[in-house]
């Protein structure tokens, strides 16, 4: 993967202290969006002016419970709609006014999965990620072919080439779609709720995996999740949102406070901090209510 | 890892377009008046070197005056059906849209009566009032089958055959109201039917109107495919989505009216073919939109000869041939999509 030469990072010797002295990549500025029925009614929902700021090989989690403007934020930064007041951009470039193809070369989303239509090979279906760099037909080239063969195997994945998505498993299939992604080559790489249908144990790898390429590949990477325990293991940052607000952004440790939490989840939580200097939650029975 | 090469392309419409020739002159020979395939390829060998005028006179009439412009009817009304049956199940992302079952032929045939009734004796009307009438439908359609913003399957399909009952009660009474028309040949004309033949100009503009129709829709054949997993992902992938659309459905929709006023409603077509062609070929636009106009055309060019010898003299409209394939097929694949 040319394009993401690890190496290139090297020469600047600055490996060692990646968050610290890299130009910011992704800059959410005082952005805010607000859903209308009409251009005359009032609007049913609003996102808050929300700020916050990542560097290469950051991992932000956007969290916070149902309802709470998760998907509006990440419809933001990936561009598909443009933000009210305030700006976003992407290495000093508005989302928003990059031209389809351009901005499909940035940045790649994965979705929750959609179903479907047709049964397709894995590796076709990773091919797909080398569209916006094609003309007109597309045929791949060599070039192509080699990029999604190595993004399946950065996935570990390279087996599941000839089987059709239809036949994977969940923890498979997201796998095979987190290869596409990455044979987009982009800076920032999006993903909205990606463990939701995933056991504990694909969840944890999924997320072991991205902190990974974040690093090897210099990529961004923004997660939407309601998981607190994952976002406090993997997140660099966090972004709480509640009812369309940005109530906290920074490290785990400093918005994982109980009482917030408790108020923004309204579940009874313990928040305890962990060896690595993260914080643990666990989730508290409420007295009284004990099965006996 | 198999992606379409521009080689397996060539090969695979190659070998289709000897197939359709293969037709083509199994058609010419079948019918009434038997005809052995010695004699024909010789006199199409004769027409080629320009001595055509060496051919017995009646002879010449049956095959080259009477079938042969129904076959090069039939290639055009088949190609451009599968291709807008192929284009309208990617746009919907429904494996069981075709023009007939969404009530786009039936709107076509309306519009193309309606400008008829307003308009006769103008040559183009019937083409630009079928198309006016698809394209209106679709759009209705569309919109029935949205629910909470969603393309719901299901009411999309019924929206559609809703559709197409309506216009065709439409259709029926304003035939009946007006006198002095053969009724049958409407219905046979409804039904799908390549026995009336079509004027030379017409024959230019149905040409020029497919190619252009199935070219452009081949233009966006890659976005398709991407298209195919979804709006948003597509979107993300580099897909201008909105353009994509406009021109795929004002295509198909071209390619619907010229079939329908060429050859009235020919159900299943555009159903049946695309089906065939990916079980066999896989589901790569690149290739279903070349590989299935070819095998409309080889389909319509032999229902119709079926349609023209199974019961002699008497000849079946060709859209009942098709129905009758088609419905079954329509049955089994809804019955498996439910499971």
């Amino acid at each position: 993967m040319s394009a993401h030469d690890t190496f290139a990072q090297t020469a600047g010797g600055r490996e060692d202290r990646p968050h610290r002295e890299q130009a910011v990549r992704l800059n959410v500025e005082q952005a805010s969006y607000a859903y209308s029925p009409s251009e005359l009614s009032a609007p049913t929902f609003t996102l808050g002016a929300t700020s916050f700021q990542a560097r290469e090989r950051e991992i932000v989690a956007i969290l916070g419970p149902n309802a709470s403007g998760k998907s509006t934020l990440l419809r933001l930064i990936t561009g598909t709609i443009e933000p009210l007041s305030g700006r976003v951009e992407l290495d000093g470039e508005e989302t928003s006014r990059l031209d389809v193809r351009t901005r499909a070369q940035r940045i790649a989303v994965v979705h929750q999965e959609s179903p479907i239509v047709y049964p397709a090979l894995a590796g076709d279906f990773v091919l797909q990620g080398r569209f916006p760099y094609g003309r007109a037909l597309r045929f791949a080239n060599p070039e192509d072919i080699e990029i999604a063969r190595n993004a399946l195997a950065q996935v570990g994945a390279e087996h599941l080439s000839k089987r059709t998505i239809g036949e994977l498993s969940g923890g498979e299939k997201q796998r095979v779609i987190l290869a596409r992604a990455l044979a987009q080559q982009p800076r920032l790489i999006l993903l909205d709720e990606p463990t939701l249908h995933l056991d504990i144990g694909a969840q944890v790898e999924l997320l072991e995996r991205l902190r990974q390429l974040a690093q090897e590949n210099r990529y961004t990477v923004v997660v939407v999740t309601h998981e607190l325990g994952l976002a406090a293991e993997f997140a660099d940052q966090v972004v709480l949102l509640q009812h369309g607000r940005c109530l906290r952004v920074g490290p785990p440790a400093a918005v994982y406070q109980k009482e917030l939490l408790e108020q923004v989840f309204d579940a009874p939580l313990d928040v305890e901090l962990g060896p690595a200097g993260r914080p643990r939650v666990n989730l508290r029975a409420r007295r009284g209510e004990d099965i006996t | 890892m198999r992606p379409l090469t521009f080689r397996r392309l060539l090969w695979t419409c190659g070998g289709l377009a000897v197939l359709l020739l293969a037709c083509v002159v199994l058609a010419l020979k079948l019918g009434a008046v038997p005809i052995s395939v010695t004699d024909l390829v010789l006199d199409l060998g004769r027409i080629a070197i320009g001595r055509a005028n060496e051919l017995p006179t009646e002879y010449r009439l049956i095959v080259f005056d009477l079938r042969l412009p129904r076959i090069l009817l039939g290639i055009l009304v088949g190609a451009a059906l599968s291709v807008s049956g192929a284009s309208f199940q990617a746009l919907l992302r429904n494996p069981l849209a075709d023009p007939y079952v969404l009530g786009v032929s039936s709107g076509a045939a309306l519009g193309s009566i309606l400008a008829l009734i307003i308009a006769p004796g103008f040559a183009l009307v019937t083409p630009l009032g079928a198309f006016l009438g698809a394209i209106a439908t679709i759009a209705g359609v569309y919109f029935l089958g949205r629910r909470e913003g969603q393309l719901d399957s299901t009411t999309l399909l019924l929206g559609g055959i809703i559709c197409a009952s309506f216009f065709s009660a439409i259709i029926m009474f304003l035939l009946t109201t007006l006198s002095g028309r053969d009724l049958r040949g409407m219905v046979f004309w409804l039904m799908g039917d390549l026995s009336t033949p079509v004027s030379a100009g017409m024959q230019w503009i149905f040409t020029v109107g497919l190619i252009a129709g199935i070219g452009a829709i081949y233009s966006t054949s890659a976005d398709l495919n991407l298209l195919l997993t979804g709006e948003r992902e597509a979107i993300h992938l580099g897909v201008d989505v909105t353009r994509v659309k406009l021109v795929v459905y004002v295509s198909a929709s071209l390619l619907t009216a010229l079939a329908v006023s060429a050859s009235g409603a020919i159900g299943y077509v555009g159903l049946l073919v695309p089906h065939a062609v990916r079980l066999i070929f896989g589901s790569d636009y690149r290739l279903l939109i070349p590989a299935s106009a070819l095998c409309g055309a080889i389909a319509i060019v032999l229902a119709d000869t079926l349609a023209r010898t199974i019961v002699p003299p008497t000849e079946l409209p060709v859209g009942a041939m098709t129905a009758m394939a088609g419905a079954p097929v329509f049955i089994y694949l809804l019955r498996r999509g439910l499971r």
